[in-house]
């Protein structure tokens, strides 16, 4: 089944009440595929609502959150930005709206491929973010993000990448409607619109007490590292699936190397991990499933035994450095760990089983710097031939003459 | 004391002694509901906060109480609702500046979904939040014929961001960032964007405008939208004291003159197609409107801007036309 179906019939059983929706490469085939299951009657009294943009979208399940119904929708790149005005807004009035991002890049140039600039532009918007590593994944965080929005109180987003998982066709086992049902209770919202109990929702509030709802979200989103791995618990005791929790691992625990990652990429990478293992070199992965709330005890915990942590990074931020290296290096403040941030599978371009294989090889060769970004699958040829067109000069790497042009792509300073 | 004045003043006004008790409008009735109390910030004579109260009211009475509202965000937001207060005796939304309607639909699409067929929806906005920013979500609302009285105070401009022009500011008019400054004469002359004719091209079950000039048309305006389902549009003109530079005690008199000069056309569509218009009883010239007006000081004066003030006239002259206002038959 294609993994999108496979979303789609995941979000079908939640039995959303209203389901708004954009078209947006790679999501369209979620929002197709359930726009057909309303239709089929297969989604109880959903009324669905093609708007007029991914803004209208979010608002209309702002709205129809907050009229107490559950509220789904699923975007992508310039979707989710479009919308980002009403994202914080959305958690801003605690309203459990579960949205699919299929991850894809932020243009200018305009890319519809996979990584992971979307989601994580809107990583400070209040929201929880789960990422997919499969679309079995995908699935069983679908059912679990809507029981913690609600638990919560809390906005959700499932990211999963775009194409690698949306439209890859593999096999995935779904709950059964009963297991959905047994795992899932119905929508009590904790402030509803109702004519009976009329209610004020989105007031303004001054500096006299802004700071005070701030602080209150953030501590919010702590308590949901809790829920989170709760639900994993309840998800395997009712449903019968690990989904791991706030993080997954693999062959971590003795471990001397450890690749941290989001998303799909953690399936190569697991994969390079035997090849290594194979020939004695002690590596394993560490998935971060809940990005956020970051879960920085787990996290440290987890790379405690390590004394390297390399951090594929699916997005970045320019001018300033990783976002998801950013996160590991606060756990591990106290550590002497040592982080390799590396920058790869921007706009697409494939991670493969030989891109990490090579990555980790030079890591374990000292090639690579844990001082700076990395960007492994930089070409670089093309890059310095563009700088010497527009005679810029080249970045110090290069002309300190510290790296061959050849290496310069594995530690841009 | 003022003189209690006891014969027709040619007006419907609230609470006219000399009409049938039936007919008398919803705020004249002990047992209104209120929806937005007294104790609001809004500025004094704010034609927005008069008419909000008027719309809901009434639309309550309607609704028998059984509805829920989205604001955008705005004068009518901001004054209500300063933390930890609120005005609001009906359920309450708002989310941002330019998705009332959208944020409406969803409100809308969730009671249908959960089957509470008896619960009504009114989205509230400026004008900016209907005509500029909130266009896109207002026409999607219109298209798909959602089931929600969208409702706009139209007091020209952004006003809650102190006084800034919209698209649906006359031209001509003084804002803070159309000062009649350098051979500047106010805000540029356009083509103009009139939401209630954007709003007919969409063939909507209902299209009203209204003042706060006319109580009893406003209210059995809003009576009217509230008896029908599908996307409702209702468009009333609340002068604001502040961003116009009028007379606190002057707001409805003011909304009255723009009606009778041709400035604002008050007039009803069904389906596309113009039902009805409120005649013009008693013309008024626009440079009598437009004096009423801090905002148009700079056309009048030595040596003013005689050439704009009659541009104006012609433009009144043309709606007046348009909706044959005069009932002429002239068209
Ligand atoms: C996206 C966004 N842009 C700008 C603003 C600032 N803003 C708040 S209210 C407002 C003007 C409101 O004007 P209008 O809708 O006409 O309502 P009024 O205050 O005049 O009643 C503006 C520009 C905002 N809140 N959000
Ligand atoms: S600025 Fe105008 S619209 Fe706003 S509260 Fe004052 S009078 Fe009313």
């Amino acid at each position: 089944m294609e993994g999108s179906r496979a979303v789609a019939e995941a979000v079908a059983m939640c039995r959303p009440g209203v389901i708004a929706a954009y078209p947006i490469s790679p999501q369209t085939h979620i929002v197709e595929a359930l726009s057909d299951l309303v239709s089929l009657g297969r989604v109880g009294t959903c009324r669905y609502l093609m708007v007029e943009s991914e803004f209208a979208a979010m608002s209309a399940c702002i709205g129809a959150s907050a009229a107490g119904a559950r509220a789904y929708t699923a975007t992508a790149s310039q979707g989710l930005l479009f919308m980002s005005e009403a994202l914080p807004n959305a958690s801003g009035l605690r309203l459990p709206i579960v949205m699919t991002v299929a991850n894809r890049a932020l243009g200018a140039p305009i890319n519809i491929w996979n990584d992971h600039s979307d989601a994580m532009s809107q990583r400070d918007a209040g929201w929880l973010q789960l990422f997919a590593a499969s679309n079995q994944d995908a699935v069983d965080l679908h059912v679990q993000a809507f029981a913690l929005a609600e638990e919560l109180s809390v906005p959700v987003m499932v990211c999963m990448d775009g194409f690698v998982l949306t439209h890859a066709v593999e096999e995935v086992d779904l709950p059964s409607q009963e297991q959905v049902d047994a795992f899932l209770p119905p929508f009590a919202p904790a402030q509803v619109l109702d004519p009976d109990d009329p209610i004020t929702i989105g007031a303004m509030v001054g500096p006299e007490a802004f700071t005070e709802v701030k602080f209150l979200e953030a501590h919010r989103q702590l308590q949901a590292l809790d829920a989170v791995q709760e639900s994993a618990d309840r998800y395997l005791h009712v449903v019968g699936r690990d989904t791991g929790g706030l993080t997954t691992s693999y062959r971590l625990d003795d471990a001397d190397v450890a690749v941290v990652a989001l998303g799909s990429v953690l399936g190569a990478a697991a994969d390079v991990v035997d090849d290594l293992r194979a020939a004695g070199v002690p590596v394993g992965t560490l998935g971060v499933t809940c990005f956020r709330p970051w879960p920085l005890d787990e996290i440290r915990e987890a790379l405690s035994g390590v004394s390297r942590v390399i951090v594929l990074n699916r997005a970045f931020s320019v001018g300033s450095g990783s976002i998801l290296g950013a996160d590991v290096r606060l756990s591990l403040a106290a550590e002497q760990t040592r982080v390799y941030d590396v920058v790869l599978g921007l706009g697409g371009r494939p991670v493969t089983r030989a891109v990490l294989r090579r990555l980790l090889d030079d890591v374990l060769d000292g090639q690579v710097s844990d001082r700076a970004l990395s960007f492994p699958d930089l070409d670089v040829d093309l890059v310095v031939r563009e700088l010497d067109r527009e005679g810029t000069d080249r970045p110090q790497a290069v002309t300190r003459g510290e790296l061959g042009a050849d290496e310069w792509g594995k530690a841009w300073t | 004391m003022s003189d209690v004045k006891l014969y027709q003043i040619g007006t419907f006004a609230a609470g006219n002694r000399l009409m049938d008790p039936s007919l008398g409008t919803e705020q004249s009735s002990a047992a209104r509901t209120n929806a937005i109390t007294s104790g609001h910030r809004a500025c004094r004579g704010c034609g927005e906060a008069l008419g909000a109260r008027v719309v809901l009211d009434a639309a309550m009475r309607a609704s028998e109480g059984r509805m829920v509202t989205v604001n955008a965000t705005g004068c009518l937001e901001v004054f209500s609702t300063p933390y930890p207060e609120s005005s609001w005796q009906v359920p309450w939304l708002h989310s941002l500046f330019g998705n009332a309607a959208a944020v409406a639909s969803g409100v809308a699409a969730a009671l249908e979904a959960q089957g509470r067929d008896d619960v009504r929806v009114v989205a509230q906005a400026g004008d900016g939040g209907t005509v500029d920013i909130g266009l896109g979500c207002v026409s999607g609302m219109f298209e798909r014929n959602d089931d929600v009285l969208f409702v706009c105070y139209d007091n020209q401009g952004y006003m809650n961001t102190g006084v800034q022009r919209s698209a649906a500011t006359p031209p001509a008019a003084s804002t803070a960032n159309t000062r009649a400054v350098g051979t500047r004469t106010g805000n540029a002359f356009g083509t103009g964007k009139s939401l209630p004719v954007i709003a007919m091209a969409h063939e909507i079950p209902y299209v009203a405008t209204a003042t706060v000039a006319d109580l009893h048309d406003l209210e059995r305006k809003v009576t009217r939208a509230m008896s029908l389902h599908g996307a409702r549009y209702l468009h009333v003109l609340v002068p604001c004291p502040l961003g116009w530079g009028t007379e606190s005690a002057d707001t409805v008199r003011v909304a009255r003159m723009a009606a009778e000069s041709g400035m604002f056309a008050v007039f009803e569509a069904e389906y596309g197609d113009v039902t009805a218009v409120s005649r013009i009883r008693r013309q008024v010239p626009v440079a009598d409107y437009l004096r009423t007006q801090a905002r148009f000081r700079h056309l009048f004066g030595d040596p003013g801007h005689p050439e704009v003030v009659e541009r104006l006239q012609r433009q009144g002259d043309r709606t007046i036309a348009r909706y044959d206002l005069l009932g002429t038959g002239e068209r």
